[in-house]
């Protein structure tokens, strides 16, 4: 019986002893973190995506409390979260948000195998940076897409996947969180993040090809070959033209595809439209043109 | 005219491929493989048959089953090499549901739990080996006699000359080290009257094994730096050792019994689980020959190689990481 | 003999010098002229004539276009046919000069007689007009890198030129182009080393050949001995053990000088020495003697399945169709074009693409050497290790540029990476290694220079 009562209070000691150190530590060596930063951490979503340009969740959390006490929260965004989690941080800390448009990634090449004949056969890494360093790629096109994934490889969250049968990447919009990812990935600059739009619908130029309209041509049927009609047609000036390949500003834009039409090589995509545009109207014949004037 | 093929350069490509690298150490073994079905006959054969196509089943079926892989690795000859490493570090009287559990071990868990081929951390025949001596003790500790060519599971056994160098250290008696056979007749493999010749498939006849050395140094399969700095360590050791007191048997005995060129020409010099570059792979060697001696001397087992091994293996990712070759432009100007 | 050799790797690939014995033929004159403006390392040239004007053969078409630049020049008399763009070396459309040819005129001030113009010649050459000399003729190093070769007989102040070290070794397999210009122009080699060691204010002077190459060796001994005996000038010609990439300019700094080109941004004239190609040197001697600017090259075009290769004095800007016709044209089945050797050279996506300034050779690989086999996981044999001349870890480099860590690849050194290939070439399970590495090499040099520019 002494040794169980012996063992009962040394134990019990060791126990107290310890307990009393560990106290003493906890608050000798305590860090101070501003409780804050932990509140927000819990109400983002913890994907650690970097798609806010911070190292993880906790230090956008780091950022959005520093921001509070700055005054404003403005160029802090989670795209993972969306609006939705913004607005709790926003009311967590007490401050009112800017509301930002949702963005979507765009890949903005239609060189499918079917538009883009293959000129060569590479035999190498499997990689679009490698092909890249390599050449134009298999195709005459040196600013199309390469069909190789590294943006499928780089995308966290499954939300974009080349299709085997086109060889250029789609973009499931439902998951696409607009983190930037592929953006970086992709050598050739090809896929741009630009506002999902109202219901989803967007207009954009599906090419990058800076190559005179004759070459890109022959490389691709659906290419853009700079001949600015879409400029002139737009009513609201959103659309220029430039190193032979003409670009649409999503901030100008109001869907009203006039250039979709007007576009000769079916260059200008509208995505998300339950209609399609309209089809050009067919040219008035000159001699009736003439006996009016 | 037909689409012209293109890629990042180099263009060419040297002749050496994988197979060749593993089928040329198969070759290198033959000597040993041959000698080992002299001295213990039927044992032998049934041993080294069980384990490599024990070895070759295991990685077949877990490569297809387990892991789904699109292309089987078997035919890279790794498998067939693992069987035969680990049936020689085998007693030819082995039960055949022991060697089966062995290679299970081997592949299964020193191989292909770690990714395969390239990625094992441990070496896969001594992994089998250590797993069926602690699991198996009494089975995995009697060696039986050489010469008895028709016996398998009935083979006589009897001492190892590691077991009278254990045994003469044990006792503190020198005299007892005059049982064992002379350095040349352990070295060449020939019979002598006193304990001799029995041990493991592998460990009899050090000059077949070294004849496989010569062959692989020749191919460039491996270089020298491993069972040079392995060997010539254990020796100097073990000379000192000898040397200090006579009870530590003479280092030729030392060298030529047990596994040690088994294992410092065919265990250690594994691609995946050794060094990256010369001077980590002499440091690598040295402590492995240092360990040996020590576990052989003074540790429970008669033989210290497998383990030594083992323990190196876990170290070679921290020799990697801080021995580095040395660097084009760091020497300074010599003229 | 002890035959000099570099410290660290090296492979020993097949040496196929089908055309070793094949005398320069001199190439004919192409329908149309394509000279891309950027056949040199720096800023590409800026076009000085336009559509329709008239040029000869020699004619400035044009001029350089910053400080690190080289001007082109019209190999070819005829028309101007269009500015445009075409696919060249690099496998993009990038600005070319197209010509139209007519006929054979060639520019008044250049010296077309054989006759050898020596130094003691022409007492009134300083090094200053060595340099301006070559300079203005555009001449750029012949041996694939095309760096402007005035820059490198101007060293920086930091370092300090002790001799001039002329690369003969030809190291890749298949090309003898500069065996073949050492075996018809030797004379005029010298007076080109000459000139470089006036250039560069030196007067010690190496000649390194590879053993592969004994007849070169044995002539060029014996004119350096008869040229340079007794003179202020010590020239030695060094036999190399035959050895790839004895080539690559550090390595043979280290074979030839025993010292070791330290870490880049070290370049050779930091221990001394200036390499420049025997194709340079040749070139030296026409721009500086002739006035003959850079507008022709000796070039290989060969291969196992070319029914005729050889060795060609070409005019630049020859599109590579017209000479592999001139060999008996493209073999049937899978193929590879390369401008360059094996080991380094380019794969081009047409036969289309012109000589220029760098082509050294027009190599076509041919069925099952066309195409790689299919990587097998790595087996960790360090033979990989033990090829690179660099010292470095190919596995381990390769690995670390897969998974994006740059940081470990500027520790382990990748910016020391020549590209030489030979990693790859002994790899026994076929990787990629050179694909990664090069990937990783490119973006670390990208985060060392964004780093240099915002201090």
């Amino acid at each position: 019986m002494d040794f169980i009562l012996i063992a009962v209070i040394v134990l019990g000691a060791i126990g107290l002893i310890a307990a009393v150190v560990l106290f003493a530590a906890s608050k000798k060596f305590a860090v101070y973190e501003d409780p804050r930063i932990a509140h927000v951490g819990e109400v983002l979503p913890g994907a650690n995506c970097g798609g806010c340009g911070f190292p993880g969740c906790s230090g956008m959390a780091d950022a959005l409390v520093k921001g509070a006490d700055a005054g404003s929260l403005d160029g802090l965004f989670c795209p993972v979260g969306g609006a939705e989690t913004m607005g709790k941080v926003a009311d967590l800390l007490g401050m009112a948000i800017a509301n930002s448009e949702p963005m979507v990634a765009v890949v903005r090449c239609n060189g499918t195998c079917e538009h883009r004949p293959r000129i060569a056969e590479y035999a190498g890494l499997r990689t679009c940076a490698a092909m890249h360093a390599c050449g134009a790629g298999e195709t005459a096109c040196g600013f199309g897409c390469l069909g190789c994934g590294d943006c499928e490889a780089a995308c966290q969250f499954d939300a974009i996947k080349v299709n085997p049968e086109t060889g250029i990447p789609e973009v499931d919009e439902e998951k696409c969180t607009s983190c930037g990812a592929c953006v970086k990935a992709c050598p050739r600059n090809i896929i741009e993040l630009r506002k999902k739009g109202p219901k989803g619908r967007r207009v954009f130029v599906s090419c990058v090809n800076k190559d005179k309209g004759a070459v890109s041509m022959k490389a691709c049927k659906v290419s853009c070959i700079g001949c600015g009609k879409c400029e002139k047609e737009c009513p609201f000036g959103a659309i220029t033209v430039e190193g032979n390949c003409s670009y649409i500003d999503f901030n100008k834009c109001r869907l009203c595809r006039k250039c979709v039409t007007v576009c000769p090589t079916k260059a200008i995509r509208d995505v998300n439209f339950p209609t399609p545009a309209p089809a050009p109207k067919p040219k008035e014949p000159k001699k009736e043109e003439e006996a009016k004037a | 005219m037909e689409k012209l093929i293109v890629s990042l350069s180099p263009h060419a490509h040297g002749t050496d491929t994988v197979e060749r690298n593993m089928y040329g150490v198969i070759i290198a073994l033959m000597p040993a493989l041959l000698v080992s079905f002299f001295y213990f006959g039927l044992g032998s054969v049934v041993v080294t048959a069980t384990s490599v196509a024990a070895c070759v089943f295991f990685e077949w079926a877990i490569s297809k089953y387990i892991l789904k892989q699109e292309r089987n690795t078997i035919m890279d000859g790794s498998a067939i090499l693992t069987g035969l490493l680990l049936a020689f570090n085998l007693p030819s009287n082995l039960p055949i549901w022991i060697i089966l559990i062995g290679a299970l071990f081997a592949i299964g868990v020193a191989k292909m739990t770690f990714g395969g081929l390239g990625n094992n951390l441990f070496n896969p025949a001594l992994v089998g080996r250590a797993a069926l001596l602690v699991a198996f003790p009494a089975q995995m500790t009697s060696w039986p006699q050489a010469g008895q060519i028709g016996s398998y599971l009935d083979a006589e056994t009897g001492a190892t000359p590691l077991s009278v160098m254990k045994e003469a250290i044990k006792s503190g008696d020198a005299s007892v080290l005059e049982k064992l056979p002379e350095s040349l007749h352990m070295f060449i493999g020939l019979p002598s009257d006193s304990a001799f010749g029995a041990g493991s498939l592998g460990e009899v006849c050090a000059l077949a094994l070294l004849i496989g050395l010569a062959f692989m140094l020749w191919k460039k399969i491996i270089t020298w730096h491993i069972p040079v700095s392995i060997i010539g360590t254990v020796f100097v050791f073990a000379g000192l050792l000898h040397l200090a007191n006579p009870v530590y048997a003479n280092p030729f005995s030392v060298i030529f019994s047990g596994g040690l060129m088994l294992g410092a020409i065919f265990m250690a010099t594994d691609y995946v689980t050794s060094p990256m570059t010369p001077k980590g792979q002499i440091i690598y060697g040295v402590a492995i020959g240092i360990l040996t001696v020590v576990i052989r001397n003074w540790g429970a087992y008669p033989e210290g190689m497998s383990f030594a091994i083992l323990i190196m293996n876990a170290f070679t990712p921290l020799i990697n990481n801080y021995v580095k070759p040395k660097r084009f432009g760091e020497v300074p100007a010599k003229n | 003999m002890n035959i000099k050799t570099f410290s660290i790797g090296g492979i020993h690939p097949e040496e196929n010098k089908l055309t070793h014995e094949a005398v320069t033929q001199v190439a004919a004159l192409p329908k149309q002229a394509i000279f891309p403006l950027s056949q040199h390392i720096g800023a590409p040239a800026k076009p000085v004539v336009q559509k329709g004007d008239k040029v000869k053969v020699g004619t400035m078409i044009a001029e350089a276009g910053g400080f690190v630049s080289a001007p082109i020049f019209s190999s070819v008399s005829g028309t101007v046919f269009k500015i445009d763009t075409a696919i060249d070396a690099t496998g993009y459309r990038k600005p070319v000069i197209i010509i139209n040819v007519e006929g054979d005129e060639w520019e008044e001030s250049i010296d077309r007689s054989d006759k050898l113009e020596t130094v003691e010649a022409h007492p009134d050459l300083t090094p200053e007009k060595i340099v301006e000399c070559i300079k203005n003729a555009g001449v750029v190093g012949m041996g694939g890198a095309c760096f402007p070769t005035f820059i490198k007989l101007t060293p920086p102040p930091t370092a300090k030129a002790e001799c001039v070290i002329i690369n003969a070794v030809e190291c890749e397999p298949y090309i003898t182009a500069d065996f073949r210009l050492m075996m018809e122009k030797a004379d005029e080699i010298l007076i080109g080393l000459e000139l470089l060691m006036m250039g560069a204010k030196v007067t010690t002077g190496y000649i390194g050949i590879e053993t592969n190459k004994m007849p070169a060796i044995e002539l060029l001994t014996k004119k350096c001995a008869e040229k340079f005996n007794g003179s202020k000038y010590k020239v030695e010609v060094v036999p190399l053990k035959q050895r790839y990439p004895q080539g690559g300019e550090k390595q043979l700094v280290d074979a030839v000088i025993s010292r070791q080109v330290p870490a880049p941004p070290a370049i050779p004239v930091n221990v001394g020495a200036i390499v420049q190609n025997v194709g340079t040197a040749y070139a030296v001697y026409e721009a500086v003697m002739k006035h003959k600017p850079l507008f022709e090259r000796y070039t290989t075009v060969t291969g196992k399945k070319i029914k005729n290769p050889g060795n060609f004095l070409v005019r630049m800007g020859t599109p590579m169709k017209d000479l592999i016709e001139a060999c008996g044209g493209m073999p049937d089945g899978d193929n590879k074009l390369l401008a360059g050797g094996p080991m380094m050279g380019k794969a081009l996506t047409s036969v289309e693409v012109p000589i220029c300034k760098g082509t050294n050779s027009v190599t076509v690989i041919s069925d099952v050497e066309a195409r790689r086999k299919e990587p097998q996981p790595c087996i960790r044999c360090a033979k990989c290790v033990g090829a690179c001349p660099m010292g470095l870890e190919p596995y381990l480099l390769a690995k670390i540029s897969e998974v994006q860590n740059w940081e470990r690849a500027e520790q382990e050194d990748i910016v020391s990476c020549i590209e030489c290939g030979s990693c790859q070439f002994t790899c026994p399970a076929h990787r990629p290694l050179l694909d990664n590495i090069r990937q990783g090499k490119s973006t670390v040099m990208g985060i060392i220079r964004s780093r240099a520019a915002k201090k």
